[in-house]
């Protein structure tokens, strides 16, 4: 497309023909300002802040609404058009109630960005304000009717952007207003998307109601700990009695992958970090009773213990299994010193997805995974299995905002019936229970298949367009879920790969990847790497690193139940429950759990280590589609530790050379923001312990960063751009590309996760606001009184 | 499920198969049941929006908008008094008065036995013939308070028939 | 539900030029009266045309849009494209809302049939096949009557697959509205056509590349396509030399409505001496009074003086000079015992009342100008107001996303600026002049 050249306040720009005059005002650094104009949204004209001079047009003209044409003469700072804006201003601020003092929105709101900066602060309204009923139309959106300004964003971000078009307009003139779907409430996917982009405090979210203020707030940018996405989520922090406290989640700082979008967990469901059930003292079982004891003496106990078992029967009667929630760097550490401190190959994680089988189809091979960005480009996308309405609710946005806005092309295969649907541009319904893998093995070929994919609504000419189509793309993306395993994704990827396609694999959890990328399995060391190819990192972990592949979680309750196992070392996961074991298996282990809640896995546990989340620590995560992000530490709780910092305290107490372990003190810049620093003025208990120790905070032993040099050294597939991490973007990994995996693990051992937009494992059960959601949801309706006219 | 008059319904029939796009039936449906079952209640939006393929919310967005379609019961003679400006010109304030006194009731509100309820109405299109008054839809012209008593007279004499 | 109907009284002045009443009293809803009548002919005459020559035709005779905007109407014509992958349509705007404005309701009742013989002719000349007649729902019975011509023209095989004998398709479908002044408005019609919220539209792109259904549409006044017929078939020079100049071409349905001796809707040529309408046609002020103000077409225009009034001519160029428009032919006078405040705030009233509250400015600026307004004329005015009430209409005309806005301001204007001493009367709480016990005037 030829670019066009226009001027606007006499400097000249130039941008691609088509381009909405705002927007090439916007890459000239001069900003318009606008309501109801949302990039990415349908365009209105309907707020009239936008109003600009142009030339040889006789009435002032809308920046949001005209493209712009080669020539265009605009003034966009002149006296005409700033009376223009404060008569939009003033008119606006008529009606609107003057809930400052008591409104949420109050110090981050665009209507008062906008009296300030058109000097519309003289009230000239003597009359009687338009009033509206006030409405919670759900337990997390309240819906300040008075203070609508009606810029239509809500109902354009819930029905174009999230296709779920909960929201309307009602009524006619002044008392036109927002109306939900069910007459007084809601019924949506609670996403807060809305609350998000209502430009003043008419739609704002329950759970923050009426807390604080946003200066009182520090906001800090990190990745959210829910789904395999890895969204950008702002937490809000205000100090408190615990240390420092959540408040909210929310996406003010659009630059993450996610860029406008943030689903409801990674909004609301902060809380679980807040929770009274967190646990904030270590526990040791005294008298069949799990009793506080203090941080001293747990750790020697698990250490005295740990060494005890290994010497006496050896590492390999020590079992590890670690979480899909912590750090790469915890991850790495985690299997480190299992494998060189513990001296076994007995590393377990929950897993969701068939990572290794997906490293051994794409080894080797370049270009062939897709990033999460990419899904929202892609001219073409072939999905099956899973549902990421509601497991990759960003993903879901991705492939909707590709096809409203790119035209891309949406194949999907699925056992059901999933909403994304209505953006396919075509759909095979496969029979249930292993359907999937049968489309896989149909459009790789194999036509014996055609007869048990046969249907109802997928006739043998449907399946036949369907193959043909999605063969005669390009430039595919193809999405599988955790339908697909072992062989099929080789016969997937062979087929795919063939046509240049790259591949995504979904996982659960927000670390799941992460887990896998690092190692966290029996028979493999990080990035894949097979154990009979261990020698990069024996040289690292010491010659005394075990070369016989370990147990998997199934296998180390077995050998725990037929007493062969001395010890469990759980860091952040709950195999009892995710694996339905019997607890009384564990009953002759030594187990130690590290966890923030008392799990079932935690009451069967001999030693009890509270564990900081995800909020709470620095450090990298890598989503499901392999991009690797910063997390920082937002949240603190005294009485909680972060993982690594528990781990690398057992190596110490187990004698281990814990320099080794962590090559602190190299890095320029230490701990990654660890510790508050001065920023929040309280003692931080990781300085006390470091001052304590005579060690400056760049060398401390607890630094993740450290051992993100050597993942970034010795993971294949991990040697990213520093640069661009540390500047706070998203870098693509390739671990599976380099893995020289020989032969994956067993598929069965894999356990999706099944969460909805509502659930989220044992962060969704102490998560108050989610539950308070999901009973919101379940009651029965109440008698509704029909609304007056 | 929602029962129309077979008349009724061979019109709906009608309506939703006649335009390029189906919504265009939406309006003429509403109006038409209304007319027959009183007011739009839910179960008529309800039915309505499943023969147009709309959401009950999209329905009720587009009800809101328009000033003769209602959600609520009037009286069966709802009486339209414009006072515009032509209208008011030629004493339309006096008819209007007149006819909340003779009533009972005011603006939007239903007389006790359900058989009146009195609207003060923008131009009707009646100008020349001012002041005009609409009672459903018959156009009374040159209306005098007089006039108006004739007139509520006569529709008191059909609500007994 | 017995309805009861009575026919809408007409009237006559020696003056009136008729050509699109001629039929009025003559039976012309019966179709075979109507082609007694010459009904019909032109319809055939436009089959044996090329459409070209048609809409030449229409672009000589000068016709403009007499729903208000006064847009040439062959003009209109000539954008619809001519090959067109989507269908194209025809709409017929009667929804007919304009306070004091209520001619297109006697074409319906008394002459439906040129209403269709119109579109047909329209529909030949841009290559449409489906003509719609919209009209508002308050004329319930008006829709009836058409409905029954539009089936007799049927039955004749008038419209249909081969009318008049012809090649050609043409269809017509009937709509009604439900009570919504801002649906007069071109884009918004089509939105409540489709059926939606009647809310106008982002122009471009403009209805004659993108309109119904996403088709090129032409939409026309009911008066301006009843005025098409004559002219195919007497020429449009012929209908253009009625009036002053053939951008001022033929005759206008003009409505005498308020303080006139003999209100009614008389057939008047372009540029017909505003004097002679208000004194000789409509029969002067009755009770003996002045002429204070004219409203010259509707309620969006702006009102003149009696001086302006007298001065007048009923086209649009005299407007024009002015910066004024001649608007719909709904002609309102009004007498020297009323308050021109209480007008302002009647005529506010129904912009406050209508405004479908799409932007900002129209949407909150009539509901403050309403308020002020019954706040002023209940003597709880202060001196500010005045210059405020100016401030907000001059703020809200040429910045709305419609015309709406700009015909709440115009009005308002006119009279805060033209009649200041009257709204200086009602301060400091003095009690209206003309209505000492002025009661509040309130719509829901």
């Amino acid at each position: 497309m030829a670019d066009v050249t226009i001027t606007v306040d006499g400097k000249k720009v130039t941008a691609p023909a088509g381009t909405l005059l705002i927007e090439a005002c916007k890459s000239a650094g001069i900003e318009v300002p606008a309501f109801c104009y949302y990039p990415g949204l349908s365009v209105q004209g309907a707020c009239r802040m936008c109003l600009v001079r142009i030339e040889k047009m006789p009435k002032l003209q809308t920046a949001c609404t005209v493209p712009i044409a080669e020539g265009m003469v605009v003034t966009t700072d002149t006296p005409e058009v700033h009376q223009a804006r404060k008569a939009t201003v003033e008119i606006l601020l008529g009606n609107h109630p003057l809930d400052c003092p008591v409104c949420d929105a109050g110090g981050e709101c665009e209507l008062q960005d906008m009296t300030f900066a058109y000097g519309a602060a003289e009230s000239k309204y003597m009359e009687a304000k338009q009033h509206k009923e006030e409405q919670q139309w759900s337990p997390v959106v309240f819906f300040d009717r008075p203070r609508c300004i009606l810029c239509y964003r809500c109902v354009r971000v819930c029905g174009e952007g999230m296709d779920v078009w909960a929201l309307g307009v009602q009524n006619r003139g002044v008392t036109s207003l927002i109306a939900p779907n069910q007459q007084d409430h809601l019924e949506c996917e609670e996403c807060g998307m809305c609350i998000d982009i209502c430009p003043v405090g008419a739609l704002t979210s329950g759970a923050y109601r009426y807390k604080t203020r946003p200066w009182e707030m520090n906001h800090v940018g990190t990745i959210c700990t829910h789904c395999g996405d890895g969204c950008k989520t702002t937490l809000g922090v205000r100090r408190s009695k615990g240390g420092m406290e959540i408040v909210r989640g929310d996406n003010r700082d659009k630059s993450g992958i996610n860029g406008d979008f943030l689903c409801i967990k990674g909004r609301y469901a902060f809380d679980f970090a807040n929770s009274d059930d967190r646990i904030t003292q270590p526990l040791v079982r005294r008298d069949g009773k799990l009793t506080p004891v203090s941080w001293e003496q747990a750790i020697d106990h698990v250490a005295n213990r740990f060494k005890q078992i290994r010497d006496s029967q050896g590492g390999a009667a020590i079992g590890v299994i670690g979480s899909n929630r912590t750090t790469n760097e915890e991850n790495y550490l985690l299997q480190k010193f299992a494998r060189s401190v513990l001296g076994t190959n007995n590393i377990d994680h929950h897993r969701t997805a068939d990572y290794p089988a997906f490293a051994k189809a794409v080894a080797g091979k370049q270009n062939i995974t897709a990033t999460l960005r990419e899904t929202m480009t892609a001219p073409a996308v072939l999905l099956i299995g899973s549902d990421p309405t509601e497991q990759h609710p960003l993903l879901a946005w991705n492939l909707r905002t590709n096809h409203r806005l790119h035209n891309g092309r949406i194949y999907i295969v699925n056992s059901g019936d999933i909403k994304l649907r209505r953006q396919a541009r075509a759909y095979a319904q496969v029979p249930v229970d292993g359907g999937e893998s049968l489309m896989v093995h149909y459009l790789a070929g194999d036509d014996s298949a055609t007869s048990q994919l046969q249907s109802g609504s997928l006739s043998r000419d449907v399946l036949s367009d369907f193959r043909e189509s999605v063969r005669g793309e390009k430039e595919l993306i193809i999405i599988f879920g955790s339908e697909i395993r072992g062989d099929d994704i080789l016969a997937l990827v062979k087929w795919g790969s063939g046509q240049s396609a790259k591949f995504i694999c979904l996982g659960d959890y927000s670390n799941s990847r992460g887990a896998a990328d690092m190692g966290l399995y029996p028979d493999l060391l990080p990035g894949f790497t097979a154990l009979s190819n261990h020698s990069a990192f024996a040289q690292e972990y010491g010659s005394s690193m075990p070369r016989q592949s370990g147990l998997g979680i199934e296998g180390m309750f077995g050998a725990a139940k037929s007493g062969k196992l001395g010890a469990l070392y759980v860091v952040g996961a709950n195999p009892v429950a995710c694996y339905k074991i019997d607890p009384f298996a564990l009953k002759n282990a030594f187990v130690v759990v590290q966890d923030m809640f008392m799990t079932e896995t935690a009451t069967t546990a001999e030693v009890v280590l509270p564990a900081a989340n995800a909020y709470e620590k620095a450090g990298s995560y890598t989503n499901t589609f392999g991009d690797l992000q910063l997390l920082r530490k937002a949240g603190d709780l005294a009485g909680v530790r972060s993982d690594f910092e528990l781990i690398v305290r057992i190596a110490d107490r187990m004698g281990a050379d814990v320099h080794k372990l962590v090559p602190f003190g190299k890095g320029l810049r230490a701990d990654m923001g660890q510790s508050r620093g001065a920023q929040s003025g309280e003692a931080d208990q990781h300085l006390v312990w470091l001052a304590a120790r005579n060690l400056e905070p760049k060398l401390s032993p607890f630094d993740p960063e450290a051992l993100l040099d050597e993942i970034q050294r010795l993971v294949p597939g991990y040697n990213f751009s520093r640069l661009n991490l540390f500047a706070g973007a998203d870098v693509h990994t390739h671990a599976p590309e380099f893995s020289t995996i020989l032969q994956p693990s067993s598929p069965e051992s894999i356990l999706p996760a099944d969460d909805t937009l509502f659930t989220s494992g044992t962060l969704g059960r102490y998560s108050k606001t989610l539950n308070s959601i999901i009973e919101n949801r379940r009651a029965t309706p109440v008698e509704i009184e029909i609304p007056a006219d | 499920m929602m029962q129309y008059s077979p008349a009724l319904e061979q019109r709906f029939q009608k309506l939703v198969a006649q335009y390029p796009w189906k919504r265009s039936a939406l309006i003429p449906l509403l109006l038409y049941a209304q007319d027959e079952v009183g007011h739009l209640s839910d179960e008529v939006i309800s039915d309505i929006a499943r023969r147009v393929e709309l959401t009950e919310l999209e329905v009720r967005n587009v009800i809101s908008y328009y000033s003769l379609l209602r959600t609520k019961p009037a009286g069966k003679y709802v009486v339209q008094v414009c006072t515009n400006i032509s209208c008011m010109l030629r004493g339309a304030e006096e008819v209007f008065a007149h006819c909340r006194q003779r009533l009972g009731v005011d603006h939007k509100e239903v007389t006790r036995n359900g058989n009146f309820s009195l609207e003060e109405v923008e131009c009707i299109g009646a100008c020349s013939w001012a002041p005009a008054v609409q009672v459903n839809y018959d156009f009374h012209l040159d209306v005098t308070p007089e006039k108006m008593d004739t007139i509520l007279d006569t529709y008191e004499k059909q609500t007994q028939q | 539900m017995k309805t009861i109907y009575t026919p809408t009284p007409l009237v006559t002045h020696a003056d009136e030029v008729r050509i699109i009443s001629k039929r009025f009293r003559q039976g012309a809803q019966d179709i075979d009266r109507y082609m007694e009548l010459d009904g019909y002919k032109a319809a055939r005459k436009a089959l044996e045309m090329r459409p070209d020559d048609i809409i030449n035709e229409v672009k000589a005779s000068g016709l403009r849009g007499r729903g208000g905007a006064g847009f040439a109407t062959g003009m209109k014509w000539s954008f619809i494209p001519k090959q067109s992958e989507a269908p194209k349509y025809i709409l017929i705007n009667g929804d007919e809302s304009e306070p004091a404005t209520c001619k297109d309701r006697l074409l319906v009742e008394y002459d439906p049939h040129s209403i269709i013989e119109g579109v047909v002719i329209a529909g030949l000349a841009v290559g449409a096949k489906l003509g719609f007649i919209y009209l508002r729902g308050e004329y319930r019975y008006l829709l009836e009557i058409m409905e029954k011509a539009v089936a007799d023209a049927y039955a004749k095989g008038f419209l249909g697959k081969k009318i008049f004998g012809s090649q050609h398709e043409f269809n017509i479908l009937t709509q009604t509205g439900a009570g919504a002044y801002e649906v007069g408005e071109e884009s918004a019609l089509m939105e409540s056509l489709e059926g939606k919220r009647g809310l106008p539209r982002l122009k471009p792109p403009f209805p004659a590349i993108k309109g119904l259904y996403g088709g090129p549409t032409v939409i026309n006044n009911v008066e301006t396509i009843a005025s098409v017929p004559p002219i195919i078939l007497n020429g449009g020079k012929w209908y253009a030399s009625f009036g002053p100049n053939d951008k001022n071409g033929g005759t206008r349905l003009t409505c005498l409505t308020g303080h006139f001796n003999k209100p009614g809707v008389y057939e008047l040529p372009l540029g017909y001496p505003a004097k002679k309408m208000i004194y000789d046609v409509g029969g002067g002020i009755p009770n003996g009074r002045q002429l204070k103000a004219l409203v010259p077409g509707g309620s969006s225009t702006f009102l003149l003086t009696q001086e302006e009034a007298e001065s007048a001519t009923m086209d649009y160029d005299w407007f024009a000079k002015r910066g004024e428009f001649l608007g719909s032919g709904g002609v309102v006078a009004i007498d020297d015992q009323t308050c021109m405040v209480k007008v302002a705030l009647r005529i506010m009233r129904f912009y406050q009342h209508e405004s479908c509250g799409w932007c900002i400015p129209c949407r909150e600026g009539t509901d403050w100008l309403k308020k002020t307004l019954t706040r002023f004329h209940d003597g709880g005015g202060v001196s500010k107001d005045i210059d405020q009430m100016l401030y907000l209409a001059n703020n809200m005309a040429g910045r709305t996303f419609c015309a709406l806005g700009d015909a709440a301001a115009f009005p308002t204007i006119s009279i805060v600026k033209k009649w200041r001493q009257e709204f200086e009367n009602h301060l400091d709480g003095r009690p209206c002049p003309f209505e000492p016990a002025s009661r509040e005037m309130a719509l829901a």
